[in-house]
């Protein structure tokens, strides 16, 4: 079991540097979906394992899985294998338009393994700290992938995404200390007090005040990086300059790891303080993004951009679902998670290839989709229906069952999360209905476009809606309660 | 824990406050990396004497490494990213600096605030000083707020993790080694991709100036 | 017995605080000149100034107005009633109860009002541009000053200053850092207060810089003697001030009368010491535009307070 947590872990890692040393060959991107695809298919072997046998811990306490981990770890590898296959066609096309050379998709490609070998590692690790390390650097590799292009938005957008997470990160950090403070006091001060699960077995003897005050900045400090309101503002940069497949990872990926690290946290404070405010605290702020977002999308002119605030929403949803509690909350935050990053990766393959065939990221430039290339403006309808919720994609079933829970528990935020939910309806279906349809001028791409992983990730979405396999079905509900303790 | 140890990390943590204040007023930028270093020194030989009068050999480690990283190759760092990128030499600042020095003392009465209940947890040597670590970084966060030069900003992003260190080693005699080591990685992995940044920046803009950097609206 | 001690020991601290301030200034003047490689004039030269000044005629405005005349006897009487309040020779003085620390600050306040009014009072225009700086520069400092006294109060729980050098004293050598913020401040406002370099160049004769001389262009004879004696008085008593508070060490004691010998020498050293640490700070640093002096006077306030909440947190 050791091998496989290393190899998944191992894989990533030693594709940035092969990718370091070939990324200028022609063959860069094939390999690149090798190594992605290698990782998944150990990821999928360690969680199948991990689910037999119970929560594990790996070399000698430095690396943990339980359901939840591992599942969001095999979730995050394929993401990623299905973005690379993305990232396959969509670079090339980058690249003979110009925006990208040879030594940039050397980078590109070196940096999104070394991305993907962070997030894993914030996954796996047994160890708060080295968590906050493997953040950290995603940060890093998130700077230089957003910055890619070398324009002068793609810069700043980069720079606000800096300073932003930084500081997000920097107040993580200290509520890492804090809780290394809190729980030192029952097992001294060595480096048992920072990992995992010594931390779950002694959440009742965390001292309350220390633990809800780090329990404040780890909320703030990764909200950042998840992208809560107001923490949000490097989000829609980040997404709109960067190119697709890093909106797609940062959406279907990031976020998940930061609201992973989230209900950790939470789970060890609930422990500690028996008084709801960490479930208070997120229904807050995930209240607040909701309704910013919603109302925020209307006045987007560029359509990542729009997505990305789509992505804010759905963030503030989860973070709302996974405040209120309890198992059904969870159960529906957990398939809100997957089918989320599923269906929000769907829609930036397709919308990336309908960039590149219009030439522009303005949506009133875009028209006439289904004309031009009726299988990328189909996948584009299909992605837009299903991220708001329409049945029988997977969204649909996870937001039913967050606003049932929330017109029984609190029952006054439930007519706000509606307004919002139909006002993001609203908007982002006339939008993309008129990008859709409609006359237009745009011309083939030269590389065929990357249809697979667009429809894969529709129809896992479709599958999420109309019947959950079984095992999938125990995979949520053991997840879920570990999270509500 | 005797008392002049104790006495001595207080004042150096009053140090390391008056030398976050002394960043806060500063507009010059060499003098600012200059004040960065010295800050650096402080929170080193604090972590030696921590370690010194609690005997916890890793925290000479740790120290080490903050001094390598964070007194000698930052900075030096930073010298040569202003004098390859031509940076003007003095920064303005957003809201003027007295202003800047009232908002300053209202975090810190924040700061210690918030960190007297925490400080009484901690039985560590360095207590009370878990007020002026934590001071320092919301310090620091007005530093990043205040400046409009990319320069200033990264300086006050690792001042930060100046405050954070000190907070750590103050609060719990230090963080584990390995985690030190990570951290310690991170911060240089970072100042490097900031600083080739800066020559991406500076590319697109004449200058480090950030008010380029926000013509960005929300459309 | 001791009342006898005391009465001596306060009269002396008067007639010390006459003869040594004159004196002071002299030799903060031939430090300058040393660390400018100029050679310098005599410590007795501002004593042969005042010798002069007082045997000349004076010559005042028609207008004048009776404040006028007044005004630097007023003054004077605030400086040496100040040099009697301070310990700077012993702690058991018996004007002490007349005024704490706070009414010392006060005490100065009255004194630049009266100065202010005075310069005022001729109506030309250096004069009223000096008030107005005057003023500007103390209101700044006031608060500055009060913060270092409410920190070194806060210590030794007392505002009258002969308790708090007592108190001091009698401690156990310790590092204080609050204390050592307040002496920051307390430094700056030192030198905004007596007009040095980098708030006012005491040397200046553009009228357009100056902003203590120009409060004294109009007087001449024995008031201008008068008001540079108390020039002379305020710098001793700020620094006096300074050492009670911060190195109290070596002033006599209540009921020690022989101490009180020991104090005078003791004194002297200080204020050498002190005299040279002004001169190199003032040779040091350049003079600051006026408009920059709120910045200057806002750090010191601010390290005062700093002092403050460094002591509540830390206990030192």
């Amino acid at each position: 079991m050791d091998h496989l947590l290393l190899l998944v872990l191992v894989t990533p890692l030693l594709g940035s540097i092969a990718l370091v040393l070939l990324g200028h060959s022609e063959a860069a991107p094939e390999i690149n979906v090798g190594f992605s695809l290698v990782t998944f298919v150990a990821s999928v072997l360690l969680a199948a394992e991990v689910i037999a046998q119970g929560p594990t811990i790996f070399i000698g306490q430095y690396f943990f899985a339980d359901s939840l981990s591992v599942f969001i770890a095999a979730l995050t590898a394929f993401v990623g294998m299905t973005t690379s296959l993305f990232s396959r066609p969509y670079m090339r096309i980058e690249r003979d338009n110009g925006r990208m050379t040879e030594r940039r998709m050397r980078l590109y490609h070196s940096m999104y393994q070394l991305f993907m070998f962070t997030m894993l590692l914030a996954l796996l690790s047994n160890n708060i700290g080295i968590m906050w390390v493997a953040l950290e650097s995603a940060t890093l590799t998130v700077l230089l992938l957003v910055s890619i292009y070398r324009t002068a938005a793609s810069v700043e957008a980069a720079w606000k995404y800096f300073i932003l997470s930084g500081v997000g990160i920097a107040l993580a950090l200290l509520g890492t200390i804090l809780l290394y403070l809190a729980a030192a006091r029952h097992f001294g001060i060595a480096g048992d007090a920072l990992l995992w699960t010594n931390l779950q077995s002694a959440k009742a003897y965390l001292e309350p005040a220390t633990t809800s005050l780090a329990f404040v900045f780890l909320l703030v400090g990764y909200g950042t990086k998840m992208g809560l309101v107001p923490m949000h503002s490097w989000l829609p940069d980040a997404h709109a300059e960067g190119p697709t497949p890093i909106s797609a990872v940062l959406s279907g990926l990031l976020l998940n790891v930061a609201l992973y690290a989230v209900l950790r946290f939470k789970g060890l404070a609930d422990g500690a303080l028996q008084n709801g405010l960490p479930g208070k605290m997120l229904v807050g702020f995930g209240l607040v993004s909701v309704l910013v977002a919603a109302f925020s999308l209307s006045r987007q002119k560029d359509v990542k951009r729009m997505f990305s605030y789509s992505s804010i929403e759905h963030v503030g949803l989860m973070a709302f679902t996974f405040g209120v509690g309890g198992p059904i909350a969870t159960y529906a935050g957990l398939l809100h998670m997957t089918a989320h990053s599923l269906v929000k990766s769907a829609i930036f393959f397709s919308v990336g290839h309908a960039c590149q065939k219009a030439g522009t990221q303005i949506i009133a430039d875009i028209r006439g989709l289904a004309h031009v290339s009726p299988t990328v403006g189909c996948g584009m309808m299909l992605g837009a229906l299903a991220i708001l919720g329409l049945p029988p994609f997977g969204v649909f079933s996870s937001e039913f069952l967050i606003v049932t829970t929330a017109v029984r528990e609190l029952p006054w935020a439930a007519p706000l999360l509606i307004l919002a939910l139909g006002v993001a309806f609203a908007t982002i279906f006339s939008r993309v209905q008129s990008m859709v349809f409609g006359e237009t001028t745009a011309k083939p791409l030269a590389h065929s476009p990357a249809l697979l992983p667009l429809f894969i990730h529709l129809g896992l979405a479709l599958l999420l809606g109309l019947y959950i396999p079984p095992y999938l079905h125990a995979w949520y509900v053991q997840a879920a309660h570990i999270i509500t303790g | 824990m005797t008392g002049v140890s104790s006495q001595i990390l207080n004042l150096l943590a009053a140090l390391l406050l008056l030398l976050t204040f002394a960043m806060l007023g500063q507009r010059r930028i060499l003098s600012l990396i200059t004040l960065f270093m010295l800050h650096g020194i402080v929170v080193v030989v604090s972590a030696l004497l921590i370690g010194y009068a609690t005997s916890n050999h890793h925290l000479y480690f740790s120290a080490g490494l903050t001094l390598a990283v964070k007194v000698m190759l930052i900075p030096w760092i930073l010298h040569k990213l202003v004098f390859r990128l031509k940076v003007k030499r003095e920064v303005e600042t957003l809201i003027n600096v007295s202003v800047t020095m009232l908002i300053g003392i209202v975090l810190v009465i924040v700061a210690f605030n918030i960190a007297l209940p925490v400080a009484a947890l901690s039985s560590s040597v360095a207590s009370g000083t878990l007020g002026i670590a934590l001071a320092c970084v919301l310090l620091s966060f007005m530093m990043i707020l205040v400046r409009s030069n990319a320069i200033p900003q990264v300086i006050g992003y690792l001042t930060m993790e100046n405050g954070l260190f000190f907070a750590a080693t103050a609060a719990t005699d230090g963080m584990p080694l390995l985690v030190e080591l990570g951290v310690a990685l991170a911060v240089i992995g970072g100042t490097l991709v900031v600083g080739l940044f800066m020559f991406q920046i500076r590319e697109h803009f004449d200058d480090l100036d950030i008010h380029n950097l926000e013509t960005r609206k929300e459309d | 017995m001791n009342h006898y001690v005391d009465f001596i020991s306060q009269a002396l601290e008067i007639i010390v605080a006459l003869v040594a301030a004159p004196l002071l200034t002299g030799w903060v003047n031939q430090c300058r000149a040393w660390l400018q490689n100029k050679s310098a004039p005599s410590m007795l030269q501002p004593h042969r100034m005042l010798h002069k000044l007082f045997h000349k005629e004076v010559v005042m405005a028609e207008h004048a107005s009776p404040l006028f005349r007044m005004e630097p006897y007023i003054i004077f009487g605030c400086m040496i009633l100040a040099c009697g309040i301070i310990p700077t020779l012993s702690t058991r003085l018996p004007l002490s109860s007349a005024a704490d620390a706070i009414a010392l600050v006060g005490l100065f306040a009255l004194g630049r009002v009266f100065l202010a009014l005075a310069a005022m009072d001729i109506g030309t225009a250096f004069g009223s541009m000096g008030s107005r700086r005057e003023m500007f520069i103390g209101f700044l400092a006031e608060p500055a000053l009060l913060m270092v006294l409410f920190s070194a109060s806060l210590i030794t729980n007392s505002t009258s200053l002969a308790n708090i050098a007592d108190n001091l004293t009698h401690r156990q050598l310790a590092i204080y850092p609050s204390l050592a913020f307040a002496g920051i401040a307390f430094t700056m406002v030192l030198l905004a207060e007596n007009a040095r370099v980098p708030v006012d160049n005491p040397a200046t004769h553009l009228e357009l810089t100056m902003i203590h001389e120009a409060l004294l262009l109009e007087h001449s004879g024995r008031y201008l003697a008068l008001m540079e004696w108390a020039a002379s008085l305020k710098l001793f008593a700020y620094l006096c001030i300074g050492f009670a508070i911060f190195f109290p060490w070596g002033i006599a004691e209540a009921g020690h009368p022989f101490a009180l010998i020991l104090s005078i020498p003791v004194l002297a050293a200080k204020l050498a010491v002190g005299g040279a640490l002004l001169a190199v700070i003032e040779t040091a640093s350049a003079k600051l535009r006026i408009f920059r002096v709120p910045e200057f006077l806002s750090m010191a306030f601010l390290m005062a307070v700093l002092g403050m909440l460094v002591h509540f947190l830390l206990g030192a």
